[in-house]
């Protein structure tokens, strides 16, 4: 599923942000229409036609395929100057992403958006615009980056305006702490938004191994502290650790670090590569085989169970998962990004797999295999809980 | 070198910091080639005499996994990290966090009555008079009072005797003010009964106010009823029987039952554990005998030596662990209590289990005849003459009853940190401070640490745990799972 698509340039014009309207509309000035073919629209006062095909009139703008999936309530901006359209929103997903900036204090060895030091301000503004277009039915948000909580204070409006608009969706930011001083934990806390999560990454107990990994000194202290704050302000942490070489060794130490210092989190989510960005560039100081770590994920998430915290493993095949760790398994992967492989065709467990991310045919655990003939009464107790948590 | 790492990314080296120092340890041999050592949050690890040699003498290969173990759990720091004296201060504060607290734990004696004579039995009288053993409803109101101007959150009454429900009038009176009383606090209440007098008015009271039960259990019915006299030695059959009706009436959970464990106990381990199985219980206390009360003068005929206790406790123990290898779900109370101490990073509620000590901070006891005391074994104590430990008159003002009598000189006089003895242990995080044993059995609320009986079960029980979890996985994957 694609998110952006190039439309014919038109030079001269300004980008704006629309919602497709609901055939029942009142036509507002900030929604479009949607015109399949060369089906024929009369005059309208919508902002604009979105005609997927070659465009009927020149007033239209001309869409391709690719976004026949558009449909009432998604919002996308619409860029002519620049030859560009985006999807900001799709009101039927339950995987909405609010992508805040690319840029961002750290660097991780397996980044899957690589920061870039840009000004790309506009991104908050569209945000901004685009969050009181949302349906309020929304069921979940995420806030993502690059570092969100480098914007500061926009982004404390941002998390001000989903309260405000959305106050029956929840907020999942995805940050790597290290800017929660106690003055921005007190202000995100003064916001009272009432189901917000911070998703923080934690990538080792060990001060220099988290730092390497996020490419950061001091970064390990910054988290930490930043996780300490937000609890003393009463805010939901949840620990994302992305296992991988430089960090699948450490694992149950890791989770034992959790437990025993930190052990007020909301849940821990331990998570699997996608196969972007700079774990492209560093494939080979990156990549291990799931399987090859199958004893220290075991080791991790008992630790936490028996320390009470709630843990999730996201980005997992339940092929490679041992049978133990299927009522751990979430399907993680936002639906545009989720596929399965071919040998995955016979496997009777497919249901309840969260199978891949698009990247994975780069590389994937050389233990795939459909599983078979497993009785499903039987082994009721070991089937993952489908509905998911969060995305990524 | 990490191979396959881009140029533009920088190897993990260069954000380590070699040398390092050591952070505030202790330790404590655990037995001949090993040693126990903790740092200041109770953190542990069990180290060889080498391994503990190279920390201390600053040898430990820089980086090793044995390196990260240690720094990470805060036994050693170097250049790369200062967030440990965060965490470290934060873990300290965890485990003291019941202290601002305050008393949570109110135990009313309503009457000294009871229709036992037991051999251990501590203060009980076998009478009809009420006049002179029975709490009035006046002193009962100013308990709650009292009770009420605990900052606590929760406040658990207990009521205990003598036989409580000997007294009943009076319990009911106590419920009632204190529900109506209550303006947001959670508040549980449990009567302590031997079950003989156990009638379906009471059960039916209890369970519109959701009262629990704590009995007595020793073992089967010959123990139990050699150390319990009744007129007609069937003691046993009361409290089967009532453990039933409660259940039947109150739900599964309503009933908790407590042995106290004499000399002819000390042989049967095994079987007093069935007979808590049978009986459908999920837990067990092997409990100590305490030398207080009548115990001591009897203590001849049914007392034991520490050394004993010891043995008949992880003998126990074993036998608890084998039902749970074979699916039987039963978890003693006193393991489950070490083991939150030294597995989690969490504050525990037992009185002699926490450093400063529990007396009066953690629980009162309003005596029948309106005498306060810091605890229960404090006001038993004083039916043998011995008032140490009484704190004043239910008359007094709550800040009179601490600051006016020498309760909190007791407490902060026996703190481990400052104790000779203690204040070097590698068991000072898990440990805790029982003043009133130390007073009745050498004479000083402080106590001598070599000769004291509460220092030798304490840190041989924690150490028979603790190389329980180091060596012997199956039962340690049990002893884990009841926390």
């Amino acid at each position: 599923m694609l998110l952006s698509a190039k439309i014919p340039k038109s030079p001269g014009s300004e980008p704006f942000i629309v919602r497709i309207a609901d055939s029942d509309s009142k036509q507002s000035g900030s929604e479009a229409t949607v015109a399949h073919g060369d089906e024929p629209l009369s005059p309208n006062r919508f902002k604009c036609v979105l005609r997927i095909g070659e465009a009927v009139s020149p007033d239209e703008i001309s869409i391709p395929k690719d976004l026949e999936y558009l449909s009432p309530g998604d919002i996308v901006r619409v860029n002519r100057e620049a030859g560009e359209i985006r999807v900001l929103y799709r009101r039927n997903s339950p995987h909405n992403t609010l992508f805040f900036t690319e840029r961002c204090n750290s660097r991780c060895l397996m980044c899957s958006q690589p920061p870039r030091a840009i000004n790309d301000d506009h991104l908050i503004e569209d945000i901004l615009e685009a969050i009181p277009l949302m349906s309020s039915n929304t069921p979940e948000i995420c806030i993502t980056g690059g570092e969100p909580t480098l914007l500061g204070e926009r982004f404390l409006a941002v998390v001000e305006a989903t309260k405000q608009w959305l106050p029956n969706t929840s907020l999942h930011v995805l940050s790597n702490g290290r800017l929660f001083s106690m003055k921005f934990a007190r202000q995100v806390a003064a916001i009272r938004h009432r189901n917000l999560m911070i998703g923080i990454p934690l990538y080792s107990d060990v001060a220099s191994k988290h730092d390497f990994v996020v490419q950061a000194e001091g970064a390990f202290d910054e988290t930490v502290r930043g996780i300490m704050n937000l609890e003393r302000c009463d805010q939901r942490v949840e620990i994302r650790v992305v296992i991988h070489k430089q960090t699948s060794e450490r694992l149950p130490q890791t989770a034992r670090f959790i437990a025993r210092n930190i052990p007020f989190v909301a849940q821990v989510a331990l998570m699997g590569l996608e196969m972007i960005g700079f774990t492209k560039t560093n494939l080979d100081a990156i990549w291990i085989d799931p399987a090859d770590y199958q004893s220290q994920l075991s080791a991790a998430v008992s630790e936490l169970r028996q320390a009470g915290i709630n843990v999730m493993i996201y980005n997992h095949q339940l092929c490679v998962l041992s049978k133990e760790l299927w009522p751990f398994a979430r399907k993680s992967i936002s639906d545009w990004k989720n596929i399965y492989m071919r040998e995955c065709d016979e496997c009777c467990v497919r249901d309840s797999c969260g199978g891949f991310f698009a990247s994975a045919p780069l590389r994937y655990s050389s233990h795939i295999k459909s599983v078979t003939k497993v009785d499903r009464q039987e082994n009721e107790a070991f089937f993952p809980i489908v509905p998911r948590f969060s995305k990524i | 070198m990490t191979p396959g790492l881009h140029k533009t990314f920088r190897e993990l080296e260069r954000y380590q910091v070699d040398g390092y120092r050591l952070l505030p340890m202790r330790f404590l041999s655990l037995d001949s080639t090993r040693y126990v050592v903790t740092n200041l949050a109770g953190n542990h690890r069990v180290m060889k005499r080498e391994e503990l040699d190279d920390l201390v003498n600053h040898r430990i290969p820089q980086h090793s996994v044995f390196y990260d173990d240690l720094k990470a759990d805060h036994f050693l720091a170097d250049g790369d990290s200062t967030v440990y004296t965060d965490l470290l201060a934060a873990k300290y504060r965890t485990r003291q966090a019941r202290l601002p607290e305050f008393t949570a734990l109110h135990l009313f004696v309503v009457t000294l009555r009871c229709d036992h004579s037991c051999q251990y039995c501590q203060v009980s009288r076998v009478s009809e008079d009420r006049s002179a053993y029975d709490m009035t409803s006046e002193t009962a109101d100013r308990a709650i009072d009292l009770m009420f101007q605990s900052p606590s959150p929760c406040l658990k009454v207990e009521f205990q005797g003598g036989e409580p429900l000997l007294n009943f009038g009076l319990i009911q009176h106590v419920v009632k003010k204190v529900r109506r009383r209550n303006a947001g606090r959670e508040i549980q209440f449990v009567i302590t009964s031997n079950l003989s007098q156990l009638t379906d008015e009471i059960l039916d009271f209890c369970a519109e106010h959701q009262i629990y039960f704590s009995t007595s259990l020793d073992g089967p019915a010959l123990l139990h009823n050699k150390n319990r006299p009744r007129p007609n030695h069937d003691s046993h059959a009361h409290v089967v029987d009532g453990i039933h009706r409660i259940r039947n009436r109150l739900g599964i959970d309503a009933v908790s039952a407590l042995m106290t464990s004499t000399a002819e106990s000390l042989k049967q381990p095994e079987a007093i554990i069935d007979e808590y199985v049978r009986l459908g219980f999920k837990s067990i206390f092997l409990r100590y005998i305490s030398p207080y009360g009548f115990a001591a003068k009897t203590s001849a005929r049914i007392g034991y030596e520490t050394e004993q206790f010891i043995e008949f406790f992880k003998r126990g123990l074993q036998y608890i662990i084998d039902l749970n290898v074979t699916g039987v779900q039963i978890h003693e109370v006193y393991t489950r209590l070490l083991l939150q101490r030294i597995l989690t990073p969490y504050a525990t509620n037992y009185v002699d289990l926490q450093s400063p000590s529990g007396i009066g901070i953690t629980v009162l006891v309003y005596n029948y005849d309106g005498d306060v005391y810091a605890s229960d074994e404090g006001r038993m104590l004083a039916e043998m003459g011995d008032k140490t430990f009484r704190l004043g008159t239910v008359r007094d003002s709550h800040r009179d009853l601490f600051l006016n009598s020498n309760t909190l000189e007791m407490i902060f006089e026996t703190m481990l940190e400052g104790l000779p003895g203690c204040c070097d242990c590698a068991l000072l995080p898990f440990c805790g401070s029982d003043p009133v044993f130390h007073h009745r059995t050498q004479g000083d609320v402080a106590g001598h640490r070599p000769t004291s009986a509460f220092c030798k079960r304490n840190m041989e029980l924690m150490r028979h745990l603790i190389r329980t979890l180091e060596d012997d996985p199956q039962a340690a994957a049990i002893l884990r799972s009841w926390i």
